[in-house]
This record gives structure tokens, C-alpha cells and sequence, in this order.
């Protein structure tokens, strides 16, 4: 662990999620109920394999075993799928973009006027003709899409958040729950199909050879009582659950929004699910077999060493320290930078790659530049901050690096230091809108 | 980006953090008019009028809405692939890419190939939604004046930092 040289996005990931396998499985904080699951699961389904398929394989059929197996193979994978999955996490914004936020809600929503240092909590937006209230969120520091909510366990915002289900220890939401419908699903037909195996097996115990009754199939296989009053007792709760989210399902609703009656007429006005496709079927389509949404959260992505996405030529200008250069250069530079224009035209058809070709002569102009000016701030930093944070990672002690960003996140250090900023020139005063980014961003 | 930042947190004095990045950050924000599905607002954003016409920017932002709303749109394969994941107990997905994905893909390239030819010579960079969770287009303006623009009056918006 010591010796690995890449940050992954999930180390530094702000939530409270668990991440496992280097980021490639994921679960909520406290898995403890959903190891609980797994082992009701397993236990109930190990007594069934052990003691009641040996019997009905040899007195009715051997499909009985085989049917068993597929039904807790389908549910154990859609467990664990459900599980270890991510849900749907919409990553939090960073701080030039949470800077934002707050004009874009005053230019584009006419309820939320003259919106200053607080952002606000709600505006409106309408979806498919019906207002719908995005709430601000003060965690995230985003207004949360519509059917997002925030999992105040995790910590995180949900897309489509259905419920925070500690049984399979995750957050249910868009990109999980068809994994958890068929999980409620194939486990409500387990329960049923270990039920009925336990009393066919007491059954035909009872009734067969010594003609011992009940009570002497009891004595001779207790395993499979065990197993019955098990399934006995979890198949109406399971079997309720999988009525309610095929309802749910059928017509495109959350559990979140049913609790809160998002769509449950109010005052004689009745108020319609705007997401609805119309009908039953389309809707099940759409929730359960409809295009998978990617995962948003790239936990394996690599954090970028140097702390920033854009093209190095834009990364060399905007490294160039503050005071202005001479008239000359920036023409030199806006030429440098028209010259590979035509030539990415010619290869208007060619290959990808070509275009990389052009973006490099672009950075040599802007390199050379900035090398003039002064390159070694930026470096140093970069230099001084990853290997700080390296550190902190090799190190797993109290500070880790998540810890760190989440108290940075939490204490929103930078919008402190932003309000001492000095005011704009007034030549600035009719462009009021990037300031407060330049301020924030970094 | 923000774990460079974080150890030069709370006690570090602030002028360490300004020479990374600035520039002018302006972000398309997503348009929910028609449902949850992703697409972005077309409104032509003030700053970037004297850099990019209109009909550019707006061709750009169209494509990239109609690439997302393929994306999204469930087709009869997408539905198959969606049931034969199903059967499959989703372990397809692990050694198959999704229909999603390959949109993205293609959005990328698109972006980069945008960023290439139209945005970058003017000193104009979009960032790939996906960077940003699909919720914004952030578009960051850099100072190199457009050989059109008259005033050097986006140099010292920048250097005001």
C-alpha cells in the first residue's frame, strides 16, 4: 500500500461510503445488518441443500435441487449486486462550481431575486409542465437534481434515491435498484420455494414408511423445521415488499417520494407523477431493463497529479503569474495558437490522434511562454501538495486524505477566506457574474 | 483537483492556492423540462460574446443533448440488452460495456474534437460533463484575447485574482 503511486478517486471521496477491493466494490458506512442478511440467506439455504433436497431429489425429482440452486444463485448475486454497487451518487461540486451556483439560481429562476451570500434553499424548476422544488444542498453545495435526495448516512446525494435499505447495507437509487427489485423479488420466491420443500419433506415423512406422524418427521429432520419457520416468518414481510415495489415500479415512483406523497392529489387537486411514461408496462421497462445510467463517482479514476483537467496549454496560461504581459506576447501567443487550426481542419476526416498531434504544437507555444514568465510556483506547489497528500494516504493514521478534504468540505474554509476578498475594480462592475469563481476557483 | 488543496488547508496562507487555477469558470447548467434525462440548457451564456458566435456554441450544446438523449433513449436492443443482463443476474455488465457507455465515449471524443478545432484557439474550454457528475458543462475562459476583441479587458478579469 505504501509503495503505490496513484491517488484513486475513491481514497479522497468525500461521503462515508466503504470501499473495498481498491474501489471496485462499494458499500454503505455500517454493513453489519446486511452480513446478518447474507447469513439468514445462506444458513436457511444450506439447511434446504443439506437436509431437505437429499430427501425429495431421491423421492420426487431431482429438479428439485437444481430449481433451489438457480433461485439462490439469482438471489445471493442480486444481493450482492445490490450491495456492492453504487446507487446512483451524485459527486459533490467543487468549490468554483458551489461558488456559482448561487447566480445561476437568481438568472435563471425568476423566485429566487436578488440571492446573495447564502445561497438559497429551493427554486423551481418545471419538468414536463409540473414546478418541481430542487432543494439546495448545504452538504454537496448543489441544487440536487429532481428525485435526489440526500442519505444523511451515507453522506452522500442519491439520484432517484428510493430508501437507504440497511438490510442490503446501501442506499437504494437509480443505479440500483433494479438489482434490489430483483433481488425482493427471486428471495420472496426462495422463501416460498424453501417453505413449501420443508413441509413437503415433514410431509411425506410424516405420512410415508414407519407412518410416524408429525411428530416423528419432526424428531427424524428437525433441520427442516427450522428452515419452514424461517421462511414462515420472513415470506409475508418479503412478499409485501415485492408487491409494493412492483406497484412502485409500474409507475415510476420512489418509495422516498411515495412516503412523503409527492404525487398524492392535495386539496381535491390532483397532482400527477410528471416522470410517469403513461403506462404500467413502459414504466417497468423503463425502470428495470432501460439503459443503465454510468456511475458518476469514478471511484477507480486517478485523481490528477497536478490537480486539474484542462489542456496543458490552458494549464501553462493560467499558471503565468499575475502581472500582465507585454503587448507582444499575447499576439505571439493567439497566433501560436490560430496555427494548428487549419491543420486540424485538414484533418477534418483523419484520425483521433491527429488532434492530439495538433494540441501539442499548441502546448509547446503556450509553454514556451509561460516558461518565460515564471513556471516555478505552479510546479512547487503541485509537487509539495501531491506528495503531502501521499503521505497522508501511505500513512492511513487520523488525517487521512478524506478526512482532511471532508473537513475542509465541511468547514467551507474557502468561502470564509472569500469574504474578505477586496471589492472588484469598478470597470468590473458591469461583468458582476465570474467574480465570486475567481475567488473560489483553484 | 481539491486533494492538492487539501493540505494547504486551513493554516497555509492563501496565496499558495492562487497560482493553480483560475480563469473565468462559467457552467451550462442541466435543463429538467423534459425529465431527469440528461440535457443541457442552450441559453448562450453573456460571457462568451465576443469570443464565439452564438450558432456555434448552440450547435455544440444541441449535439451534445442529442448525443445524451440517445444515450438515454431505450431502444429495442437497449431493452435486450437490459432483459438478457436480467437473465444473467447483471453479470454481463462486467465483462461488457453498457449501451450508456459507449454514448459517453463518443461524447467524449466529441467534446475533445470540439475543444480541438472551435474552442480552444479561442481560448475557450469545455470539460466533459461526466468530470462533473453530468450536472454542469463548465466552461473555462482563459485570457488570451481574440484577435476580434478589441479591449484587454478579459486580461485584467483574469489577473484580478
Amino acid at each position: 500500500m505504501a509503495s503505490r503511486r496513484v491517488t484513486r478517486k475513491w481514497e479522497v471521496f468525500a461521503g462515508r461510503n466503504r470501499f473495498w477491493c481498491d474501489g471496485r466494490l462499494m458499500t454503505a458506512p455500517h454493513p453489519g445488518v446486511f452480513l446478518l442478511t447474507l447469513a439468514l440467506i445462506c444458513g436457511t439455504c444450506a439447511l434446504h441443500f443439506a437436509f431437505d433436497c437429499p430427501f425429495l431429489a431421491a423421492r420426487v425429482s431431482p429438479a428439485v435441487p437444481a430449481a433451489g440452486a438457480a433461485l439462490a444463485a439469482t438471489t445471493l448475486a442480486a444481493l450482492l449486486r445490490t450491495a456492492l454497487s453504487d446507487p446512483g451518487i451524485i459527486p459533490r461540486a467543487a468549490p468554483h462550481e458551489a461558488a456559482a451556483a448561487p447566480e445561476d439560481a437568481s438568472a435563471g429562476s425568476p423566485t429566487t431575486p436578488g440571492a446573495a451570500r447564502p445561497p438559497p434553499r429551493a427554486r423551481e424548476v418545471l419538468v414536463r409542465g409540473r414546478p418541481v422544488k430542487l432543494k439546495y444542498c448545504f452538504t454537496c453545495k448543489m441544487f440536487r437534481p429532481p428525485r435526489a435526495s440526500h442519505c444523511s448516512l451515507c453522506d452522500n446525494c442519491v439520484d432517484r434515491f428510493d430508501h437507504h435499505c440497511p438490510w442490503v447495507g446501501n442506499c437504494v437509487g437509480k443505479r440500483n435498484y433494479r438489482y434490489f427489485y430483483l433481488f425482493v423479488v427471486s428471495l420472496s420466491f426462495l422463501a416460498v420455494w424453501v417453505f413449501a420443500c420443508a413441509v413437503a419433506h415433514l410431509a411425506l415423512e410424516a405420512r410415508g414408511a414407519g407412518g410416524a406422524g408429525l411428530g416423528g418427521a419432526l424428531r427424524a429432520s428437525p433441520a427442516s423445521a427450522l428452515a419452514a419457520a424461517v421462511c414462515f416468518l420472513s415470506v409475508w414481510s418479503v412478499l409485501g415488499l415485492a408487491g409494493f415495489h412492483t406497484y412502485l415500479a409500474s409507475t415510476d415512483q420512489t418509495t422516498n417520494e411515495d412516503i412523503k406523497g409527492s404525487f398524492s392529489s392535495r386539496r381535491g387537486v390532483s397532482n400527477p407523477n410528471p416522470y410517469s411514461r403513461g403506462n404500467a408496462c413502459a414504466n417497468c421497462w423503463h425502470v428495470l431493463c432501460g439503459p443503465l445510467a454510468p456511475s458518476l463517482i469514478d471511484r477507480r479514476g486517478v485523481v490528477p497529479p497536478d490537480g486539474h483537467e484542462l489542456p496543458p496549454a490552458f494549464v501553462a496560461v493560467l499558471a503565468a503569474p499575475a502581472p500582465a504581459p507585454s503587448p507582444p506576447e499575447p499576439r505571439d501567443a493567439v497566433r501560436a495558437l490560430h496555427a494548428p487550426a487549419p491543420r486540424a481542419k485538414d484533418s477534418m476526416s483523419g484520425s483521433y490522434t491527429n488532434l492530439f498531434e495538433a494540441s501539442e504544437s499548441a502546448r509547446h507555444a503556450y509553454m514556451n511562454r509561460s516558461l518565460e514568465l515564471d513556471p516555478v510556483p505552479l510546479s512547487e506547489v503541485c509537487v509539495q501538495g501531491a506528495s503531502e497528500s501521499g503521505a497522508a494516504v501511505a500513512g492511513g493514521g487520523a488525517l487521512s486524505a478524506s478526512r482532511l478534504r471532508l473537513l475542509h468540505d465541511t468547514t467551507m474554509i474557502d468561502a470564509a477566506l472569500d469574504l474578505d476578498e477586496p471589492d472588484p475594480p469598478s470597470h468590473l462592475a458591469t461583468a458582476p457574474a465570474p467574480l465570486p469563481h475567481l475567488a473560489l476557483a483553484l | 483537483m481539491s486533494n492538492n488543496r487539501i493540505p494547504s488547508g486551513p493554516n497555509t496562507p492563501g496565496s499558495q492556492q492562487t497560482p493553480t487555477q483560475q480563469g473565468i469558470k462559467i457552467f451550462i447548467q442541466r435543463d429538467y423540462s423534459e425529465g431527469t434525462a440528461v440535457k443541457f440548457q442552450t441559453r448562450f451564456p453573456p460571457e462568451l460574446e465576443d469570443r464565439i458566435d452564438r450558432q456555434t456554441f448552440e450547435y455544440t450544446i444541441e449535439r451534445l443533448n442529442e448525443h445524451f438523449d440517445m444515450a438515454e433513449t431505450a431502444d429495442c436492443s437497449t431493452y435486450c440488452e437490459g432483459c438478457l443482463a436480467c437473465l444473467t443476474a447483471y453479470f454481463i455488465y462486467i465483462c461488457t460495456e453498457t449501451h450508456y457507455e459507449k454514448h459517453l465515449r463518443k461524447i467524449s471524443k466529441f467534446i475533445a474534437t470540439q475543444n480541438e478545432r472551435v474552442y480552444n484557439p479561442r481560448g475557450i474550454h469545455l470539460t466533459d460533463p461526466i468530470l462533473r457528475g453530468l450536472r454542469v458543462i463548465e466552461v473555462t475562459i482563459i485570457d488570451v484575447p481574440n484577435c476580434q476583441s478589441p479591449t484587454g479587458n478579459s486580461t485584467t478579469q483574469l489577473r484580478h485574482t
